[in-house]
């Protein structure tokens, strides 16, 4: 079974973004960038399923300008087998990355797509959704569990309420959360051996996806920045305050 | 056009996440219809029907809709779906589970956790862990939005007497089953929607600890939350998650004891009225945001607050 994993190109998660003066989006000019988090415990389990027997082959696909070639790499060091870069000037919207994918998927045939639940920037948490429903397939959001069985997929969900395990038939979609494991860091030789495994560039003409705007951006702006409050000294003065001045005890 | 809003329950009860939707779509137009699909929910759908500003409630009782299983109750909303001009649900573990499918189906993209309505077609949305606002407008021909509970406040559960029709698509896509659920049982108020929370960090230290925050927030009538650190050192389940990537708050009192403030916890935490920081190091970060921070050993402080209270 072959799995496909897809990953983005994000802010690094320590980097708090800083709105541009003129309201029109956030300043990435020389920030950190950086796997999403979310797309790094996709790869390490696809990766654990290759190295369980339970997977052939983990193909990685980002969506994006050239420099998300070096998030493919991060993952091909993690240990995917090989890249697709689908070359766009910018980010595309969910339902955009969505159609890529799934032509992606045509072409590739895996047993398994895994996603990140949400990307860290835009926080959107749809498109491995958005993919399931334009491929017919089930989906397996917010997993902290996925177990290949025979021809289904059994994956525990983390859920308002705790954990819900449902079992979905192969092909299906997998949307990673936090607790699903902990990804290694690449060492250094599999960080050299990274660069010379394939990477194929593709454009989104040729696999015959056109995309459309959805939305437009009309403006970012700042949220309303909280005061730093007060020192109370003691629970005494802690309970005061809470009672006298804030009341809400 | 009418507005559809997918009633969140659980077969036997409507969930308050509904009633902050229906908030939110009232800002979006007039004519609100409110879904209830599931099994054996009629109950559900007689509580939806009473809730102010509902005129009509569409009830699909089928064992295909029990479980809210996406693949299913995602071929339902788009099919009825089609013609409104928003679907609206909230933005729960269900329905982030469900609405991007509704969305694509319907060949439209989603507008996810908006806080505000500034026009039918404009809203606004927090990004990057709420470190910036966006205000995006849909070019769409139907809207599918999830709406944080927390941005709205909700709308009365009564005042409404609206009438309650079946419809009878049954949709079951046939390739996912649900297996089993783990779910957890507290009498605390719900999480998302109690005005005090109490919550605990790595500080913590273990588990049986907790049971100090949970005195606390019994004393207050308050539920006990948890950061990511607490969650993944497994001291408590990760349905207590408050932040970035599980769950926002924004109670009367936010209390956040040995938890240092890292920007994804406050992307959860930091619309409540009041935030109370208990840190034992003076430079914690979420001192920066709190309105009355204490700096002192947990063990100490939060003892002697609840005593005291
Ligand atoms: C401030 C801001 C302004 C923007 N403006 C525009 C704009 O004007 N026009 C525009 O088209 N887009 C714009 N975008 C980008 C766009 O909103 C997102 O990149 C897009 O919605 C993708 O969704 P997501 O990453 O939020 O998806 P999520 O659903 O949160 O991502 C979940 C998972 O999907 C996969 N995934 C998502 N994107 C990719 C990708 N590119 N390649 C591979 N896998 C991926 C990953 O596995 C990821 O973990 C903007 C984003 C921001 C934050
Ligand atoms: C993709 C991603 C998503 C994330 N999502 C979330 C999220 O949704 N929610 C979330 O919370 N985090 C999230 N995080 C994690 C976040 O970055 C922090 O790692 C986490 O919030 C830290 O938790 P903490 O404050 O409990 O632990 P720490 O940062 O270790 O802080 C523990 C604090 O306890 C204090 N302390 C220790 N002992 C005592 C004592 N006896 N008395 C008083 N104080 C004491 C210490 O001084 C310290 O400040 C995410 C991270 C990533 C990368």
């Amino acid at each position: 079974m072959k799995v496909l994993v897809a990953v983005k190109r994000v802010i690094d998660y320590n980097v708090k973004v800083r709105v541009k003066p003129d309201n029109s989006d956030v300043d990435l000019a020389n920030v950190k960038m950086a796997l999403n988090p979310f797309c790094e415990i996709a790869v390490e389990e696809a990766v654990r399923l290759k190295e369980s027997g339970a997977a052939s082959e983990v193909v990685v696909v980002s969506i994006g300008p050239k420099a998300c070639q070096e998030q493919i790499r991060t993952a091909l060091a993690l240990g995917a087998d090989r890249g697709i870069q689908i070359e766009t000037e910018e980010l595309p919207e969910s339902l955009n990355v969505a159609k890529l994918l799934a032509k992606v998927v045509e072409e590739e045939q895996p047993g398994l797509v895994i996603l990140g639940k949400q990307s860290i920037d835009a926080d959107n948490n749809q498109t491995g959704q958005m993919l399931g429903a334009l491929l017919n397939r089930p989906q397996g959001t917010f997993a902290s569990e996925v177990k290949i069985d025979g021809d289904s997929v059994n994956v525990t969900r983390e859920v308002d309420g705790g954990l819900q395990t449902l079992n979905l038939k192969l092909p299906a979609i997998v949307t990673t959360d936090l607790r699903l494991n902990e990804p290694r860091y690449a060492k250094l030789p599999d960080i050299m051996k990274a660069k010379r495994k394939p990477l194929d560039v593709k454009t989104p003409a040729d696999l015959g996806v056109e995309l459309k705007n959805h939305t437009r951006l009309l403006k970012v702006s700042a949220p309303a920045e909280r005061q730093a409050g007060i020192r109370v000294a003691s629970v005494d003065e802690l309970i005061d305050k809470l009672k006298n001045e804030a009341k809400v005890l | 056009m009418a507005i559809l809003i997918i009633a969140e329950h659980d077969n036997s009860t409507l969930k308050s996440a509904t009633l902050n939707t229906v908030t939110a779509a009232c800002q979006m137009g007039d004519e609100l219809h409110l879904l209830v699909a599931g099994e054996g929910c009629a109950a559900v759908a007689e509580a939806a029907a009473s809730v102010a500003g509902v005129s009509k409630v569409l009830l699909a009782d089928n064992a295909a809709y029990g479980r809210q299983l996406a693949e299913n109750l995602s071929l339902l909303i788009a099919e009825l779906g089609k013609d409104y001009s928003h679907v609206v649900a909230p933005a729960t573990t269900t329905g982030k589970n469900v609405m991007p499918r509704v969305a694509a189906l319907l060949d439209v993209g989603q507008i996810s956790d908006i806080i505000a309505v500034e026009a039918a077609d404009t809203f606004q949305r927090p990004i990057y862990a709420g470190n910036a606002i966006a205000t995006v407008q849909s070019l769409d021909s139907i809207k599918v939005i999830t709406v944080r509970g927390t941005a709205f406040d909700a709308a009365a559960s009564t005042g409404s007497s609206a009438s309650v029709d079946s419809v009878s698509p049954a949709h079951d896509a046939g390739t996912s089953a649900f297996v089993s659920e783990e779910m957890a049982k507290s009498d605390r108020p719900e999480l998302t929607a109690a005005s005090v929370v109490v919550s605990g960090g790595r500080g913590l230290g273990n588990g049986e600890n907790f049971a100090l925050l949970e005195s606390l927030a019994d004393k207050l009538g308050g539920a006990v939350g948890a950061s990511r650190a607490a969650v993944d050192a497994g001291f408590v389940p990760n349905d207590m998650q408050v932040g970035q990537t599980g769950k926002i708050v924004a109670p009367d009192i936010y209390f956040a004891v040995g938890i240092s403030g890292a920007i994804q916890h406050l992307a959860g935490m930091k619309d409540s009225k009041v935030i109370v920081a208990i840190n034992k190091d003076e430079e914690a970060p979420i001192f920066q945001v709190a309105d009355y921070s204490l700096v002192a050993d947990l063990f100490e402080a939060v003892p002697e607050l609840e005593s005291k209270l």
